[in-house]
C-alpha cells in the first residue's frame, strides 16, 4: 500500500529539463514535461496525473508506460516509486468497441 | 449463463499446463485467449528449452506448445480464442468479448495467467519507427515469417536479448552489437556464447542515448553509464542500425488480479499475493506464471498445474491427501529450475565469483559474452588432461538448471549427477563413440567433439550448427575464435542431420591442431569480408 503522501511538503519549483518534451505515454502524446507539470500544479497521485492528462488512458491501457509515469512521478516528489499506488483498475481492461460493449447476450 | 467447473484466463504455458491439470482431476474447463492461437509466447521460441526431462529439456518451445494443445483437446478442455476477458466480477464471474458480443461464464475458480508485457525505456527518438520490442521481432520471425529489419541492435542481455539476438542472426539479420546497462551479462553464459562466437560484440555498462533517422531508425547512439547510470561525456559510440530491439524486461499483467480486488504486492510490478498453491487473498481466484511474478516458461508449467491442483483441492475432486502428494512432485520439480546462479535470490547479483562447485567464474563470459581462452581448461567439462582420440568439451561453466547431456550419452561420459544445475563434467576413462547427441541435445549449444589426434597437424571440431543455408562437406572457410574473430583456415569435413538431433546440425571442421581449444565457429568463405 502506498504512503500517505504528505502534501504540505516542499518539492520545489518546476525546473524544465532536457527531455521534457520526450513522449512517455505513446497512445495519448504525454511528454516528460507534461508529467512533471502536473505534479508542480498538485496533482500528486498517478490517478490525479492521469485524469488530467489522459496519459496511460489510451490504446494500451498504459501496458507500456505506467511504469515510466511512476518513475517521473517519483522522482519528482522525491520518494520511491514504490510509494505510488497505481491508478485502478477498471473494466473493460481491454479496449472494447462501443457497439460490441452494447452487445450483451446471455450465451453465444 | 455458462458455467465451469475452472475458468483460466490466458492459454499460455502456465494457463495451458493448469488447465489440463485440472481437466485430468476430472474438471469441467474453460480457457480464454484474446489471441486468435493459443500458447502464448511458447510458439515463437524456437530454441530448445533447458531443465530435465521432467521440464521438457531440450524441446523447442513451439514443439512443447504443440504438446500442450494435444494434450488439452484429449482431455477435453473448451478453448476459447479470440475471447478477450474484459473484467472479473464478483462472485467469480469473467466477462467477454466474443465476436461481437459481449457474454459471461461463471466458474467456481479462476485460475489468472494472463502473462506479461515487455517494458519500454524512454529514450530520445524512442517512438521512431524501427524501434520494437524483442517479443515483437520474435513475433514477426517466427510467426509470421518476416525480417524486423536489416542490422539490428539488441538492448538487454537478459535470456530474452540473447535468445532473440541469436535468432535475428538465424533469420539473417546482422546483429550490431548486445547492450546493457549492467555490468554483467543477465543472461545465461551459454546463450550469450552462441551469439559471441558469430562475431556479435556486447557492451556492458552501455545505454542508449538517442535513436536518429528520417521518419525511421537510421542511427542510433549509446554511451557507457558509471555507477549511477549516468552517462559518461565522450564515451559516445554510432551504430548505424534500422532496428532496436528493446530486451529491458517485463511487468507482469495483472490487471484482473487487481481489478477482482486481489490484494497486490510489488515484485518487478504489482503481482497478487498467493498461497503456496498459487490462490490469491480471493478464494478461488488463483494465478500462474508471469502473472504471479516474472520466471519461464519451465516453471510457467509447473505453476499452473499447481494452481490446478489448488482448485481440484478446493472444489472436492481431489482429497486433501492426493493434493498435497502431487503438489510435492510439482514443487520439488519447480524447486529444481529454482536453483543456480540465475535463481531468483541470485537475481542482479554482481557478487557472485565461485560456481557452487567453486570453480571461479569466467568474468570474461559475463563481461564479454564468453570464455577467455586461458580460463577454459579449469572448468569438469574441459579438463586440461591430454585425451587420445575424440572426446567432449562441454563449456558450460555457470550453475543452471540443465541436464539432457547427461542423458543424452549412452556410454556415461557425461555427469551432471542428481542436482540438475551442477556442471557437466567429462567422466575420466569414459569412451566417446562419436555419436554427437550430447552435441545436438545441449541447449545452451555449448558442447564441442573434438579430435586432436585424426591426422598428424590437424584437429577436428564438431560443433552445433543451426544456420541455413547448411554447409557442405568440402567447404572452405574460416573457423572463428569463442569472440567471433577470424582463428584459421578451416574446411568443413562433415555435416551430420538427424531426426534426433531435432533440427541442430553437427558440423565437422578440420582445423591446424593447435586451433583445436580455439575454434568454436564456422563462417564459410563468400561471407568473409
Amino acid at each position: 500500500m502506498a504512503e500517505y503522501l504528505d502534501r504540505s511538503k516542499d518539492i520545489g519549483p518546476y525546473v524544465p529539463q532536457e527531455d521534457d518534451d520526450r513522449i512517455v505515454c505513446r497512445c495519448e502524446e504525454i511528454t516528460k514535461g507534461e508529467i512533471r507539470q502536473a505534479v508542480h500544479m498538485g496533482l500528486w497521485t498517478m490517478t490525479e496525473v492521469k485524469r488530467m492528462l489522459r496519459c496511460g488512458m489510451g490504446l494500451c491501457q498504459g501496458q507500456t508506460c505506467t511504469k515510466n509515469i511512476k518513475r517521473i512521478i517519483a522522482a519528482e516528489l522525491q520518494v520511491s516509486p514504490a510509494q505510488l499506488e497505481e491508478p485502478t483498475v477498471r473494466p473493460p481492461v481491454r479496449p472494447v468497441e462501443m457497439g460490441v460493449f452494447g452487445n450483451e447476450v446471455e450465451s453465444l | 449463463m455458462k458455467r465451469y467447473d475452472l475458468i483460466v484466463i490466458g492459454a499460455g504455458p502456465a494457463g495451458l499446463s493448469a488447465a489440463i491439470e485440472a481437466a485430468k482431476c476430472g474438471m469441467q474447463v474453460g480457457v480464454f485467449d484474446e489471441n486468435a492461437r493459443p500458447g502464448g509466447q511458447l510458439f515463437k521460441q524456437i530454441h530448445k528449452f533447458f531443465g530435465s526431462k521432467e521440464h521438457k529439456a531440450k524441446i523447442r518451445g513451439f514443439q512443447i506448445g504443440y504438446e500442450l494443445l494435444e494434450e488439452a483437446k484429449k482431455w477435453q478442455v473448451d478453448v476459447h480464442l479470440n475471447a478477450v476477458v474484459m473484467g472479473i466480477y464478483e462472485p467469480l464471474r469473467i466477462t467477454v468479448t466474443e465476436e461481437d458480443y459481449i457474454t459471461s461464464y461463471a466458474g467456481d475458480n479462476i485460475v489468472i495467467a494472463t502473462g506479461a508485457s515487455e517494458n519500454m525505456v524512454p529514450y530520445d527518438g524512442w517512438t521512431l519507427p524501427g524501434v520494437i520490442g524483442a517479443g515483437a521481432a520474435q513475433t514477426l520471425m517466427n510467426l509470421h515469417g518476416v525480417l524486423p529489419g536489416k542490422r539490428v541492435l539488441m538492448v538487454g542481455s537478459g535470456n530474452v536479448g540473447l535468445v532473440v539476438s541469436f535468432q535475428l542472426l538465424q533469420a539473417g539479420c546482422e546483429v550490431a552489437a548486445v547492450i546493457d546497462a549492467a555490468p554483467r551479462i543477465g543472461g545465461y553464459g551459454v546463450h550469450a556464447a552462441k551469439v559471441a562466437r558469430t562475431g556479435v560484440p556486447f557492451y556492458l555498462s552501455h545505454t542508449i542515448v538517442k535513436a536518429e533517422g528520417n521518419g525511421k531508425v537510421e542511427k542510433v547512439t549509446i554511451a557507457q553509464v558509471d555507477d549511477h547510470w549516468q552517462v559518461v561525456k565522450g564515451t559516445e559510440k554510432e551504430l548505424e542500425v534500422d532496428t532496436i530491439c528493446m530486451a529491458v524486461g517485463l511487468s507482469p499483467m495483472s490487471q484482473l488480479a487487481r481489478l477482482a480486488g486481489c490484494q497486490m504486492k510489488e515484485n518487478g510490478g504489482l503481482v497478487p499475493v498467493c498461497d503456496a498453491y498459487g490462490q490469491t487473498s480471493l478464494e478461488g481466484v488463483f494465478a500462474a506464471g508471469d502473472v504471479a511474478g516474472i520466471e519461464e516458461a519451465s516453471s510457467a508449467m509447473i505453476g499452473g498445474k499447481i494452481a490446478a491442483l489448488g482448485a481440484a483441492k478446493r472444489s472436492g475432486f481431489l482429497t486433501e491427501a492426493e493434493a498435497e502428494e502431487k503438489y510435492k512432485a510439482y514443487q520439488a520439480s519447480l524447486m529444481q529450475l529454482r536453483r543456480g546462479m540465475f535463481s531468483h535470490e541470485n537475481k542482479g547479483r554482481t557478487d557472485l565469483v565461485k560456481t557452487d562447485e567453486g570453480y571461479p567464474l569466467s568474468m570474461s563470459l559475463l563481461q564479454k559474452g564468453y570464455l577467455d581462452d586461458a580460463e577454459v581448461e579449469q572448468f569438469p567439462g574441459v579438463g586440461t588432461k591430454k585425451y587420445i582420440g575424440i572426446h567432449p568439451v562441454i563449456e558450460c561453466t555457470q550453475n543452471i538448471p540443465c541436464n539432457p547431456c547427461q542423458d543424452a550419452c549412452h556410454f556415461g561420459c557425461i555427469q551432471v549427477g542428481n542436482e540438475i544445475t551442477a556442471l557437466p563434467q567429462v567422466v575420466q576413462g569414459s569412451h566417446c563413440t562419436n555419436c554427437g547427441l550430447c552435441v545436438a541435445s545441449c541447449s545452451g549449444q555449448a558442447i564441442f567433439l573434438v579430435d586432436e589426434s585424426s591426422e598428424p597437424g590437424f584437429a577436428t571440431i564438431t560443433i552445433p550448427y543451426e544456420f541455413l543455408p547448411l554447409p557442405q562437406s568440402g567447404d572452405k572457410g574460416m573457423a572463428l575464435d569463442r569472440g567471433g574473430a577470424p582463428l584459421c583456415e578451416a574446411e568443413v569435413v562433415r555435416v551430420r542431420t538427424s531426426p534426433a538431433f531435432d533440427h541442430t546440425a553437427l558440423l565437422t571442421m578440420r582445423v591446424p591442431q593447435e586451433m583445436s581449444q580455439k575454434a568454436r565457429f564456422f563462417r564459410r568463405r563468400e561471407v568473409v569480408q
